[in-house]
């Protein structure tokens, strides 16, 4: 069966300006290609949380440019691209009281569709829920092929 | 092994009746002969004579590396030049360096107590003892050597430097005990790791460090990278040299001052006034034995604390522990002394948390605000907030609990606290005061 949960790679932000183009650089530099990205922040500090086509080449590369770096699994939901379509998922979600820590979307190249990254405090059983609610939960490799 | 059984297990009681005898000689021989002395005790209004309980001891003024300067090189001698067999000097980083002076009894007390100090850390006489304290001004080097020899080890005065040939004598001569500074036995260990030797190949079980501050980190990598149990050492050249205070190997834990031959006393570093048996203060040295340069409520800069707790190995010896901060780093923060020490203590306590950190205070207002930024390592990072909230709540709360007041925790990339000279600069005083 394939990898159903996504790796997401998060970065250690201090709140400086520049950091958030120097960690692209980086990642340009290396030939990765971000599919998805997101910006957590406090007044003091911001994680950064990204993901990307080479997980793997992509730590080992902030590492090296001396950013905090950590791995995460979160889940990829496709939602149709249409009023309504991220409020179908969410009722799920609360209706099995699923505790979800944050979420953010991102839009897939083809238009067709959205999908929703969302971090689980249990992936595994959210999973399931959903997938019996109907809903397509995207692989790895389908979010790193987008 | 207790090297001096008479004096290391003697009861509190005897012991200060030794120490006030050999104070009210030390006030009364300092007064007679050395000028300065004389004119500070008469600043003061206290005569020899005033001293009759050791609790008195406060009644005298203290002396500073400022007063040793000033009578730079010879002038705080108490014997003249022909009794002085020998002077070491400690490194100026600013100014003169201080200049001390021994005569041949002081030379002998030095070898006992170093004996005694070596014995303290588990080193016997059949140890060959690898000696990479420097030999020259310093008195690491000759003050351990001539303890050594007391003790009837075997010693090799290797002095510093030339690591590689270091480590070929430690496999020929097979090196049993490590005196160094702990910074160049990590040194040493690396060393090794780039000729390929193996730690355990050598037969190396002790190694005795000091002359600069350590933590315990620094102990658990040094015992780990060289097979060996670390013990602290603790002196200073106004003092004596290496050898007034020192861990036992049996507790690991504080190092046992040698108090019938120096006399301890922690004071509140601002106001001068001696703290209570616990707290954390300014050390303060009086030498009740030495003869060509006694000090009298010496100022060490240094910050520790006392124990009287009894120890497992049988000293009846106070215990001082492992100096972590100088009175120098000083903040007052809202009226509050605080140490940098202090906070790298809480830092180290936290799993994970590297202490890499630094202080900035600023005055907004009438009211100071002291921010601790703290480094986040991969070990506590995480990609959610709440996790790292809870990290800064922790700190937060555990500085609270120190140091009695409430500062702000900042967290802040690795390495992105400046260093210079590979030393992280540790407070950043923005205060115009
Ligand atoms: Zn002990």
């Amino acid at each position: 069966m394939a990898e159903m949960k996504v790796e997401q790679i998060a970065v250690f932000l201090e709140n400086k300006s520049g950091r958030l183009a120097e960690i692209a650089d980086v990642l340009a530099a290396n030939n990765i290609n971000i599919r998805a990205l997101a910006v957590a922040d406090t007044a003091d500090f911001g994680i950064l949380r990204l993901i990307v086509n080479d997980t793997a080449r992509a730590v080992q590369a902030l590492r090296t440019a001396g950013f905090t770096v950590t791995k995460a699994s979160v889940v990829a939901v496709e939602v149709a691209d249409r009023p309504g379509g991220l409020a179908e998922v969410l009722k799920v979600v609360s209706g099995a009281w699923l505790n979800v820590e944050y979420m953010y979307a991102f839009v897939e190249k083809s238009g067709q569709n959205a999908a929703i990254i969302f971090r689980f405090d249990e992936p595994n059983k959210a999973i399931s829920i959903l997938q019996q609610a109907g809903f397509k939960i995207l692989t790895n490799e389908e979010v790193c092929r987008l | 092994m207790i090297w001096n059984e008479q004096y290391e297990t003697m009861p509190r009681e005897d012991l200060e009746k030794v120490q006030l005898r050999r104070l009210q000689d030390l006030v009364a021989r300092v007064y007679a002969r050395v000028a300065p002395y004389r004119a500070k005790m008469d600043a003061a209004g206290v005569r020899p004579g005033d001293i009759k309980t050791l609790a008195d001891i406060k009644k005298l003024p203290f002396t500073t590396k400022e007063d040793l300067r000033a009578n730079y090189p010879f002038g705080m001698f108490t014997v003249p030049l022909e009794q002085v067999v020998r002077v070491h000097a400690s490194s100026g980083t600013t100014g003169k360096p201080t200049v001390v002076g021994y005569t041949r009894r002081d030379i002998d007390t030095w070898a006992e107590l170093m004996a005694r100090a070596l014995a303290c850390g588990g080193v016997q006489r059949d140890d060959m003892v690898h000696n990479a304290y420097g030999y020259g001004l310093f008195t690491g080097g000759l003050g351990a050597h001539y303890g050594a020899e007391k003790l009837g080890a075997t010693v090799i005065p290797i002095s510093g430097g030339n690591s590689r040939r270091q480590i070929l004598i430690m496999q020929d001569f097979g090196s049993t005990v490590l005196l160094a500074t702990p910074s160049y036995a990590l040194n040493l260990a690396d060393t090794m790791a780039d000729m390929g030797v193996d730690v355990a190949s050598l037969k190396l079980r002790v190694g005795i460090f000091g002359a600069e501050p350590w933590s315990e980190n620094m102990r658990e990598e040094v015992e780990k990278k060289l097979g060996l149990k670390a013990i602290d050492i603790y002196g200073l050249s106004e003092v004596m040299g290496p050898g007034v205070s020192m861990e036992c190997i049996e507790a690991q834990h504080g190092m046992h001052i040698f108090e019938d031959h120096f006399y301890p006393e922690i004071i509140d570093p601002e106001s001068g006034e001696p703290l209570p048996m616990g707290e954390a203060g300014e050390l303060v040295f009086t030498t009740l034995t030495k003869e060509a340069f006694p000090v009298l409520r010496y100022r060490t800069k240094d910050i520790t604390r006392l124990w009287a707790e009894p120890c497992v190995c049988g000293r009846n010896f106070v215990r001082m522990e492992k100096v972590t901060g100088r009175t120098d780093d000083m903040l007052i923060i809202r009226g509050v002394n605080v140490f940098p020490s202090q906070i790298e203590h809480v830092l180290m306590g936290i799993k994970g948390v590297e202490p890499h950190y630094q202080i900035v205070v600023n005055r907004e207002g009438a009211l100071d605000t002291m921010e601790v930024q703290v480094e986040v390592s991969e070990q506590v990072f995480s990609d959610e907030i709440k996790t790292l909230e809870a990290l800064s709540r922790r700190i937060q709360a555990e500085i609270k609990d120190l140091i009695g007041s409430t500062c702000k925790i900042k967290l802040v990339e690795p390495k992105s606290i400046q260093r210079s000279e590979g030393k992280a600069k540790r407070v950043i005083d923005n205060r115009k005061i």
